[in-house]
């Protein structure tokens, strides 16, 4: 029986950091995608970065909408930032602490809009951390090929990794 | 080697329709995650899910606790004694995800726990709690609408998950 849920890749950020990372040359044989990622961010002076995902190349902020729901514990927000899917620490967070993110992108090779989920955590023992929930569309007919895990203000540290899994339907 | 995560059943919809069921559900395995993909067809719908051992529960068995955010602001609120656990909405033109993780869903010694999450990008983001207060197995799975349908081309999987 072909296997349902399957690692395709995982990449490791390594030492001198990367602004960006992320996968290519994605297959189109399964039905969904799911990353698991855990990552943090060099932003100085800061204790929490933020960051998103596109795919295939494409930046364009016209391409993108997303609703986010998160919470700081204190209270909690929503938003529609075209490129904030997820919170991270930064730089003067608690040592040795990485964010967790859990993407969710059904039927990614089909020819609709992309729609996809996510799911992040940014806890870092201190005052301030984030529990984030994102919904996300990708306007775009095109099958995700890559995907590019980016930061909005600092880069990746080494050890940020993420996996990429395949989820078949049948 | 048994097989952990395993499709147990899917369906495209061809044509627009208000349910789809998911019956015959074995109780192999240990815990359930349904995967929901699409568009409302007609003018946004009002999804809801129900669940059942040999029949849908259509009674008062339902409650739920749930927070959202539509991009300008969140809130949470809850609903008790219902009889339709609802779903966010899903709209005409902007496609929406609905995953719903059934815990231990085949026990016949506790009440039935549900994890919700509904991602919209043109609409709101929500999670929720969902208990049916039975301890029977569940076995059957209906997702309906309120009004207008689930849109041609929308997916429904259901997936089986083992525990070692």
């Amino acid at each position: 029986m072909a296997t349902t849920y399957e690692a395709i890749a995982t990449v490791t950020v390594g030492a001198g950091g990367a602004a960006t990372f992320g996968f290519t040359s994605i297959p189109a044989t399964f039905t969904d995608l799911l990353i698991l990622a855990s990552v943090r961010s060099d932003r100085p002076s800061n204790s929490i970065d933020n960051g998103w995902v596109y795919f295939n190349s494409d930046t364009t902020s016209g391409n993108y909408t997303k609703r986010r729901l998160w919470g700081d514990g204190s209270a909690v927000y929503s938003a529609t930032t075209y490129d904030l899917d997820y919170y991270c620490p930064g730089s003067t967070a608690t040592a040795s602490t990485f964010g967790n993110l859990y993407y969710y992108i059904p039927n990614y090779a089909g020819s609709n809009n992309k729609s996809f989920s996510v799911d992040s955590s940014q806890e870092n023992n201190a005052t301030i951390a984030i529990n984030n929930f994102t919904a996300g569309l990708w306007s775009s007919s095109s099958a995700i090929t890559s995907i590019t895990f980016d930061l909005n203000n600092g880069s990746f540290v080494q050890h940020s990794n993420a996996t990429l899994y395949g989820i078949k339907n049948s | 080697m048994p097989t952990t995560y395993e499709p147990i059943a899917t369906t495209t919809l061809g044509s627009a329709t208000n349910q789809v069921d998911f019956t015959g559900i074995s109780g192999s395995y240990t815990d359930l995650i349904l995967v929901i993909e699409g568009l409302a067809s007609g003018g946004t719908n009002y999804p809801y899910f129900r669940v059942g051992n040999g029949s849908i529960d259509t009674g008062t068995n339902y409650s739920r606790t749930y927070i959202l955010g539509d991009g300008s602001s969140a809130s949470s609120g809850r609903d008790s004694n219902t009889s339709t656990p609802t779903l966010a909405e899903f709209l005409t033109t902007s496609r929406s995800i609905i995953t719903i993780q059934f815990q231990n869903y085949s026990n016949t010694t506790t009440y039935k726990t549900m994890i919700v999450r509904t991602s919209g990008a043109s609409n709101k983001v929500e999670a929720n709690v969902t208990l049916w207060r039975s301890t029977s197995a569940i076995n059957q799975i209906r997702l309906a609408v309120s009004s207008n349908n689930f849109a041609s081309g929308s997916t429904f999987t259901l997936y089986g998950i083992k525990a070692a």
